[in-house]
């Protein structure tokens, strides 16, 4: 017998398997978090930073607590001042099979690639 | 050594440090991973808040005392903290139902504590009040989610309510030290803020549809050092390392 085997990328979980904001069954979810508390990915700014980056994943009933969870999680050791936080069933991502055709294609297209530029030292990195 | 100022200060270390201890026994066994981490969390901030005061009674004290002989070498009558930090956690109900009613308490305590004539209870209720603010926000937020969730649910919240609201009734009788303290400016007077405490949890549970319970008989001793059975086994997990090990580091 062959089985398809379907893998999900960050993301992209049908919604079946994407769990539901109800909670319906007891208090203890079993393990993984399955049994009806969805998964949300959590993006946090540190201090200095301009853009909110992707630190982890957890579970929890709603986004109230998802965020209470992220700042109990991912910001205990200063990591962060403020917290997103996105359903995961949200987030579509790209195929990695596909990478060969999406970015390959950029690489000899040498006019487009910013690597020309004088930069006076003033600037800095850029 | 101004003894009422040391007792309050006790009084309200050792109001967090049993909270924290019974609150780390969830540790490796929270519902789940992140409640497991926040409970363990909110220990770690009470065991802070602990350390201030027991830091400042030993200075108080000046006799070489610090904040681990105080912590760690007091037998269950010298301690002071109240009857209801000291209840077993019970269910994950009773434990957040436990959290919500201490820590809304705290929070008018140490919002009021701000304004104490002692400066260092001042600077530590400041820095207190936003953990607690975090508290009280946490444990209010479930206490809804488990009130006006299932069934199952509802009826462990209403058990958890008959199992501890008889502890509730002490945390706003003054006890000697605390009278005492009032009257020179360094204590809060807890009576006069039991009705906002009572609003802020009839408002709670109202959301929560749980039943506002009826004025019921209130324990109490906690405060003056008469302890329930469960002290005495508290203490022999939190004193056993440093009594067995005197002195002992990592």
């Amino acid at each position: 017998m062959s089985y398809k085997i379907r893998k999900y990328y960050y993301g992209d979980i049908p919604e079946e398997n994407a769990g539901s904001s109800d909670f319906k069954s007891s208090q203890v979810p079993p393990s993984g978090g399955g049994g009806g508390w969805p998964l949300w990915e959590i993006f946090i700014r540190s201090k200095q930073g301009l853009d909110h980056k992707h630190v982890g994943s957890l579970h929890a009933t709603d986004a109230a607590m998802a965020v209470e969870n992220a700042r109990d999680v991912y910001t205990r050791r200063q990591e962060g001042i403020s917290i997103w936080v996105v359903e995961s069933k949200y987030i579509h991502a790209s195929n990695p099979d596909e990478a060969e055709e999406l970015y390959e294609p950029a690489n000899d297209k040498i006019y487009r690639h910013p690597t020309f530029y004088d930069l006076p030292d003033e600037v800095g990195h850029m | 050594m101004n003894s009422s100022l040391f007792d309050y200060n006790i009084h309200l270390a050792d109001n967090a440090l049993i909270l924290a201890q019974r609150n780390a026994e969830w540790c490796a066994h929270g519902p789940i991973l992140e409640q497991d981490i926040a409970i363990t969390n909110i220990s770690l901030d009470l065991i802070g808040q602990a350390r201030n005061f027991y830091q400042y009674a030993a200075s108080l004290k000046a006799d070489g005392s610090d904040e681990d002989t105080l912590a760690y070498l007091r037998d269950v009558r010298e301690y002071k903290n109240c009857l209801l930090v000291e209840q077993p956690n019970g269910d994950w109900g009773q434990t957040i139902l436990r959290q919500f009613f201490f820590s809304s308490y705290q929070f008018l305590l140490y919002e009021q504590l701000q304004q104490s004539k002692d400066e260092q209870l001042a600077a530590i209720a400041a820095k207190a009040l936003k953990e607690v603010t975090y508290h009280v926000r946490w444990s209010s937020e479930w206490v809804i989610r488990l009130g006006d969730g299932t069934k199952e649910s509802h009826d462990r919240m209403l058990k958890a309510i008959n199992e501890i609201w008889t502890y509730t009734g002490e945390l706003f009788i003054t006890a000697g030290y605390e009278e005492a303290a009032v009257k020179e400016g360094y204590a809060v007077d807890m009576t006069s803020l039991k009705n906002k405490w009572e609003e802020r949890i009839k408002e709670i549970f109202t959301e929560a549809t749980l039943p506002f319970p009826a004025t019921t008989f209130q324990q109490s001793g906690g405060k003056t050092g008469t302890h329930s059975e469960h002290m005495g086994f508290i203490l022999a997990d939190l004193q056993f390392m440093q009594r067995a090990y005197p002195g002992c580091e990592w």
